[in-house]
């Protein structure tokens, strides 16, 4: 009895420690970040965030092209991503029901895809799309849509710009959004289908009418998931999006994002400058936390019961 | 299925909306394939044309030289996701027997919710933190900085999917085995880990697979090199992703070409083992709960 009441105690305490871990993980994470940027936090204050300024050799250090940069990216990518993931996890869930195995080999592929490492994304954007994208898409653009600010600049040769950082991170996120969003789909139950058919409504106005209404906090989840995602990426976005400080309207121009002044500048920086990027650093770390708890607040209350993916 | 054809019922508006909207709804699955297609078609076209034993287990080489080969880069992705897996599989696999068996406890919630959290996290901020809390403090960079880094974010998803498939594990196991004076922890590591094994093992290959494919951590903790590791404290060692970003940036046209042949040799390692988990280990999965 001694024994087994000794074992019970010790791995509880174990298996207690290994969850301990995380929450010591999160918040070593956040002091360490603090304590690495205080020296910036007190010298720029609030205006660090909005200051455009990044020169480094004088020390006038301003985030926000970097914010910025993220922001448009990731805006970039939501815009394009959301609706073709909504098409794609419509389509398996909805449109093959009759055809569960076409269904499961589709979301197979766009599972694996979901594998495909994001180094790999930035290298086919580099080398082979932001080229393509500049020469077919943004130059016609600006040629017929010149007078619209976004499509203003000329775009150059190689394609590094927000345009083309965006358009990879669209590509990027949508299988995961269209995993998530599947996966919403599946929860919702069929009665409210066949309700709908019953009364004579033809296969769009199902899914308009009862499907999407019923899984809206899910697909938002997914939307906010996906945001995550983008917000987060480094090397799709700093191989792509040309690593150069700038606040412009212009879609064209080369841009510079959080997560690539992190991996570029890291390296060599001391001192404030140093402090300054962990300050930037502690920025995404904040937004990625407000993004991934409000996207798992929502999906936690779709699903519940239900499996969802990372 | 379809609506009701050829009731006259249906107004042709209705017809035409519904259409528009099944076309739409393909032209979205078309734009969602074909970039992934291309991309592993460049991949495949693209690395393939390098690919040979030599390429595997040279040294890098100069811009210009096309005999340099990325064997210290895949003895580094495999030395540091070796060490991450030391890490992350017993706390991860802890962690997740914790969620699921003391669900209820507040420490569950609390550390679940962060988990889960933690799963979508910037990489590149895990890889700032491990910088400061290992290489500013050993003045090195170094493999164990790297797997370490790598296991911060292999944590969260073993933890995740152990916990997802012990619940799956039905309550009357646990009670039968109670109920036999089996104590608990034995309960556990026999009974209910014994029979939520593949969903178990699923989750340490995928979070693998996703630690071999991350960049990011490694750029501050591990840097690059271009010699094969010899110790895992004291030296910047070299992985293939970070080979890739830093040859696909490069502009030299040999190396972009040897960044391809390293990304096909990473996508075959992701897709080996992710293939791996959905045919082998999937298949008896779903068999484990149909019984």
């Amino acid at each position: 009895m001694q024994f087994r009441l000794r074992g019970d105690t010790i791995a509880t305490m174990a298996l207690a420690a290994a969850a301990l871990f995380i929450i010591v993980l999160l918040v070593g994470l956040s002091y360490e970040l603090y304590l690495g940027s205080s020296t910036s936090i007190a010298k720029f204050g609030i205006g660090f965030l909005v200051g455009s300024k990044w020169n480094p050799n004088k020390n006038a250090l301003g985030a926000l092209p970097f914010i910025y940069g993220t922001l448009v990216t990731s805006a970039i990518a939501i815009m394009i991503g959301l609706p073709i993931s909504l098409g794609v996890a419509i389509f398996i869930s909805e449109r093959l029901k009759a055809h569960r195995s076409i269904g499961y080999l589709l979301g197979t592929i766009v599972d694996l895809l979901a594998a495909v490492p994001s180094v790999v994304y930035g290298l086919f954007g580099i080398l082979v799309f932001a080229p393509l994208l500049s020469k077919y898409i943004e130059t016609p653009l600006h040629q017929f849509l010149g007078f619209v600010p976004l499509f203003s600049g000329s775009p150059f040769q190689g394609g590094a710009n927000f345009f083309s950082a965006g358009v990879i991170l669209a590509i990027m996120i949508i299988p995961t959004m269209s995993a998530v969003t599947r996966d919403v789909l599946h929860a919702v139950p069929n009665s409210q289908r066949e309700a709908m058919y019953s009364l004579g409504a033809t296969d769009w106005e199902v899914t308009q009418k009862s499907v999407l209404p019923y899984s809206r906090s899910g697909i938002f989840g997914a939307f906010v998931l996906g945001l995550g995602r983008a917000v987060g990426e480094t090397m799709a976005v700093v191989m792509v999006i040309g690593n150069i400080p700038s606040i412009t309207s212009n879609l064209f121009s080369s841009g510079y994002s959080l997560s690539a002044l992190i991996a570029n500048e890291f390296g060599e920086a001391s001192g404030l400058y140093r402090a300054a990027i962990v300050e930037v650093a502690l920025i995404l770390f904040f937004v990625a936390l407000i993004i991934n708890v409000f996207a798992r607040l929502l999906l936690w209350r779709m699903t519940r019961g239900t499996q969802v993916r990372a | 299925m379809t609506s009701a054809d050829g009731f006259s019922s249906v107004s042709w508006w209705r017809r035409l909306v519904n259409k528009s909207m099944t076309i739409l709804i393909l032209v979205a699955v078309v734009l969602a394939i074909v970039p992934l297609v291309f991309i592993l078609a460049e991949v495949l076209i693209q690395g393939g044309s390098v690919i040979s034993l030599g390429f595997l287990t040279h040294m890098p080489a100069g811009p210009t030289d096309k005999t340099g080969g990325i064997g210290p880069a895949i003895a580094g992705s495999f030395t540091m996701v070796g060490i991450a897996s030391l890490i992350s599989i017993p706390i991860g696999v802890g962690a997740g027997i914790f969620f699921s068996e003391w669900s209820s406890s507040k420490l569950s919630t609390v550390s679940g919710f962060m988990n889960d959290v933690l799963t979508g996290f910037p990489t590149m901020v895990i890889g700032l933190f491990v910088y400061i809390i290992i290489v500013l403090t050993t003045h090195e960079w170094s493999a164990f900085a790297g797997g370490v880094a790598l296991s911060f974010i292999m944590i969260p998803i073993i933890a995740r999917t152990t916990s997802e498939s012990l619940s799956l594990v039905p309550n009357t196991l646990r009670e039968a085995s109670m109920a036999l004076g089996v104590p608990r922890w034995r309960t556990i590591f026999r009974v209910v880990i014994g029979t939520g094994k593949t969903g178990l093992l699923t989750g340490i290959i995928l979070s693998i697979a996703r630690a071999t494919g991350e960049t990011a951590p490694l750029l501050l903790t591990a840097a690059a090199s271009t010699h094969y590791i010899t110790n895992i404290f004291n030296q910047p060692t070299a992985s293939l992703t970070v080979l890739i970003y830093n040859y696909g940036t490069s502009g030299f046209p040999v190396w972009e070409a040897q960044a391809w042949g390293a990304a096909l040799i990473l996508i075959l390692l992701m897709l080996g083992l992710n293939l791996f988990v959905k045919l082998v280990i999937g298949k008896n999965l779903t068999e484990a709960r149909m019984e």
